[in-house]
């Protein structure tokens, strides 16, 4: 009986299925390779996927609109070029001011999609397509098709280098700043009004248009942010850097329960469906699949994953019809 | 067998259960041939389900049911209809983007040698509308029909599987008073052609008008089948909600104040035109029309929801400058918007969150939301309007019609700078207990000073509680009557088009 009721706790309750998945995927990789679950090893894991992971937490906040933002490396690249530019040009060194700049980069790319999503009507897919070549186009722009090496950025790569705590901050300082604005202030409750039910959010006197810009903007924010990091843990600036990583992004989100239809995900889970990928990722070559096959077998888990999460979604649905009174 | 005789359908001992509840319990109904049936009951009684099990959706745990005489065991949708049974439900379950004639042959296309034949289905989905009556073509796109016209097009379907057992749910429950008339030839026709029809409703005219027997569910049970003209409207009341209800229309004698808001000359283009009207202090004012008359458009322009191109609004005696729903709920102009579902509520949410939705901001510190605070109002109001819910953390969805609808009421509670209430159609798809609580709220927020504006179709809630009743026709406003002079017919005839008043709006346009 009371096994029952723990077992029911569980299926009730999105992130406990993910902390799960997540346990067994470290089980099963710790029996191929013992090292996987020790502490150098964790903080690998961390680092290299930390910009997935800061872009997740914004792209969460467009999910849960109801929108997509595929720009969100283009403005990454835009941004960190920037700051590799003006590291190598030698006309700023400021670790704080570049990130600072980034970040406000980022913020206006972002404030610009959400405002044409918001008051032109423009489907967000289309919107940030569109953005998707033009802040590429101009990080080769802003580049000179030249790259900003190791040497460029000595000094400045030191926040992001092997063993800074630089990275994890960021990751840290996101995340809890993020887990309370989502869950316990009116930012977060009015993206997920929105996103569950626009016209009803409308009329009970939310303005809808600006929350919607809100949500492109802190992730337009946060890619910004993701520029300057990843200039600083890569210890260099290419115009193509992270390319393609958007779909890793919007993969961690909808593992970790994020809805495309809006108004259902959070951070938490964000946080986990993150880790998993970031798991996945560095687990598939130490159980010895081979690199060729990488991508499928990711690609298998990520829908194992989500049909779980459908499937407890649904068993959570049938709980509340079962307390409905006839 | 011969027990069975003189039925078109019998049902006997039907129990449906679903997940944690009886839904139906040991319910039996009985169909004469050629006979309209009514079947009443509050939301929640069960009355959606069994149709869903003669139908075929649903299977049944127990019972047993025949057809003619011979018992049937439907395994699906397509038995039931292969048996000659239909539904037209409420909501029309239309494909809105294909034409009116492939809407009604879906499923069961004109098809010969692996090809549609379009015109033969044309041709007679069009001899389908004529004997409906309908003023539209079988080539029209479904989704440009009105409401009443899409459930045409489900019983034109009805007939085009030669259904010889109709159901109607609700089909009232969207129309006005003349498109119900409408339907109501409709059905009569229908009837002496030698069909069997089961309607459900929660108007009584319905009833009164068509059905010459009237069964009764209340808490997933049978209670009894009455003839209609052998019962009184107050037995029956007793039948469907288990207790008396002394007065369905409670409206209270209040004084009536100052002049509390007023529009004057307000125009949106083929929306309304020139409309003009005012409210005072502890009035009910009621306003209908034909659906489409531009009543809700109306109530939406003054809300901020939508734009007007002229005309101003005026709070005691201050004229407003409204561009978004905030700014009216600012000066204390609360809506309750007529599609609860999609408009005034978030169905994902809990209660509680529902209801301080528009007050968020004031409870909010700091951009930190309150919830404790938030909890406590929310438990507050929705004890004011008698929710029935677990607890405040039931989502929406969980409710009934009637328990949401309370839930929105809350939500205007709520908001304590109101002034004025707007109610569009507040009793849409409500059953009888939860309407008379709603109308005794009504009461109670005009004895408290307050102005509401009630947008309804149904005559009777509008003869019923208001003090004056605003008519407007096809966009305008055709008279304002008073409370003493107002009669069913009146109100009709303003609503209806008028030969000159269409003429000179087309010269307009």
């Amino acid at each position: 009986m009371q096994k029952k009721s723990i077992w029911k706790k569980l299926t009730a309750s999105r992130e406990a299925s993910l902390v799960i998945v997540l346990i067994v995927l470290c089980a099963v990789v710790s029996i191929f390779s013992p090292n996987f679950l020790s502490p150098t090893n964790i903080g690998q894991i961390f680092r290299n996927n930390a910009l997935i992971m800061v872009m997740a937490v914004g792209m969460l906040c467009v999910l849960l609109t109801g929108g997509i933002d595929i720009s969100i490396t283009s403005i990454l690249a835009f941004s960190g070029m920037t700051v590799g530019m003006l590291l190598k040009n030698e006309i700023l060194s400021n670790t704080f001011l570049l990130f600072v700049i980034a970040t406000a980069i980022g913020l206006g790319c972002g404030i610009l999609n959400g405002v044409i999503i918001s008051k032109g009507k423009v489907t967000p897919i289309i919107c940030t397509m569109g953005f998707m070549y033009i802040w590429r186009g101009l990080a080769y722009v802003v580049s000179n098709s030249s790259w900003a090496s190791g040497s460029d950025v000595a000094g400045y790569s030191d926040f992001g280098k092997d063993g800074s705590a630089g990275p994890y901050v960021i990751l840290i300082v996101v995340f809890v700043l993020f887990f309370i604005l989502m869950k316990w202030t009116k930012f977060g409750r009015k993206i997920y009004a929105v996103g569950s039910n626009a016209e009803a959010a409308r009329i009970s006197g939310i303005n809808v248009d600006r929350t919607l810009t809100s949500a492109y903007a802190v992730m337009g924010m946060l890619s910004g942010l993701c520029g300057a990091l990843s200039v600083a843990i890569y210890a260099s600036a290419q115009p193509n850097m992270q390319y393609g990583k958007e779909m890793d992004v919007i993969a961690a989100c909808v593992i970790g329960g994020a809805s495309m239809n809006g108004g259902r995900g959070t951070i938490v889970g964000t946080f986990f469906g993150a880790l998993i990928m970031a798991i996945i990722a560095k687990a598939l070559p130490l159980v010895g699949i081979d690199s060729i096959a990488q991508n499928t077998v990711k690609g298998v888990i990520i829908l194992a994953v989500v049909i779980l999460n459908v499937v407890t979604q649904r068993m959570m649905d049938r709980q509340n019809l079962e307390r409905r009174e006839m | 067998m011969s027990e069975h005789e003189g039925y078109i359908l019998e049902l006997q001992g039907i129990t449906k259960i679903f997940p944690g509840v009886k839904a139906l319990n040991n319910v039996q109904f009985q169909l004469k041939r050629g006979e309209v049936h009514a079947l009443m009951g509050e939301n929640g009684a069960g009355k959606s389900t069994f149709i869903k099990v003669i139908t075929g959706v649903h299977a049944a745990e127990e019972g047993r049911m025949f057809l003619n005489g011979q018992e049937v065991h439907f395994k699906g949708p397509r038995d039931a209809s292969a048996a000659g049974i239909a539904a037209v439900y409420q909501h029309p379950t239309s494909y809105p983007t294909l034409s009116v004639a492939e809407n009604i042959f879906m499923g069961h296309e004109k098809i010969k040698n692996g090809l549609i034949q379009w015109k033969q289905m044309n041709q007679e989905a069009k001899k389908l509308l004529d004997r409906l009556d309908a003023d539209f073509a079988p080539t029209a796109e479904m989704g440009t029909l009105s409401v009443a016209g899409q459930q045409m097009v489900e019983i034109a379907k009805a007939l085009s599987t030669q259904a010889k057992i109709i159901i109607l749910d609700e089909p009232t429950a969207a129309l006005t008073a003349n498109e119900s008339e409408k339907l109501y030839r409709i059905v009569d026709q229908l009837r002496d052609e030698g069909v069997s029809i089961i309607f459900i409703s929660h108007r009584f005219e319905d009833m009164y008008r068509l059905a010459t027997r009237v069964t009764v569910f209340r808490d997933s049970q049978y209670i009894g089948t009455y003839d209609v003209d052998k019962i009184s409207n107050a037995d029956l009341i007793k039948a469907m909600v288990g207790r008396e209800i002394s007065d369905m229309y409670p409206k209270p004698e209040v004084k009536i104040g100052e002049e509390l808001f007023r529009i004057e000359g307000m125009s949106r283009t083929g929306y309304f035109k020139d409309i003009s009207m005012n409210v005072r202090a502890g009035e009910i004012v009621g306003m209908t029309g034909l659906v489409g008359a531009g009543r809700t458009e109306v109530m939406e322009s003054v809300c901020g929801i939508t734009k007007a191109d002229a005309g101003r609004v005026m709070l005691e005696g201050r004229v407003l400058h409204i561009n978004k729903p905030q700014d009216a709920m600012k000066e204390g102009i609360i809506l309750l918007p007529e599609d609860r579902q999609k408009q005034g509520l978030i169905l994902k949410w809990g209660l509680g969150r529902n209801v301080t939705l528009p007050i968020q901001d004031k409870l909010s510190r700091h951009g930190f939301n309150d919830e404790k605070r938030e909890r406590e109002l929310a438990k507050k109001f929705l004890e004011e309007v008698d929710t029935k819910a677990v607890s405040i953390f039931d989502p929406a969805s969980s409710l009934s019609g009637g328990n949401q609808q309370k839930v929105v009421v809350a939500k205007a509670l709520a908001q304590d700078n109101r002034k004025l209430i707007i109610m569009d159609e507040p009793t849409k798809g409500v059953d009888v207990g939860a309407k008379a609580e709603i109308y005794a709220i009504m009461g109670d927020l005009v004895k408290q000073g307050y102005g509401i504006i009630m947008i309804s179709s149904e005559m009777p809630e509008i003869l019923g509680m208001c003090d004056r009743i605003y008519v407007m026709c096809n966009g305008r406003m055709t008279g304002c009557l008073d409370r003493r002079e107002a009669t069913q017919e009146g109100i009709l005839s303003l609503s209806m088009e008028q030969g000159d008043s269409k003429k000179t709006q087309e010269v307009e346009a």
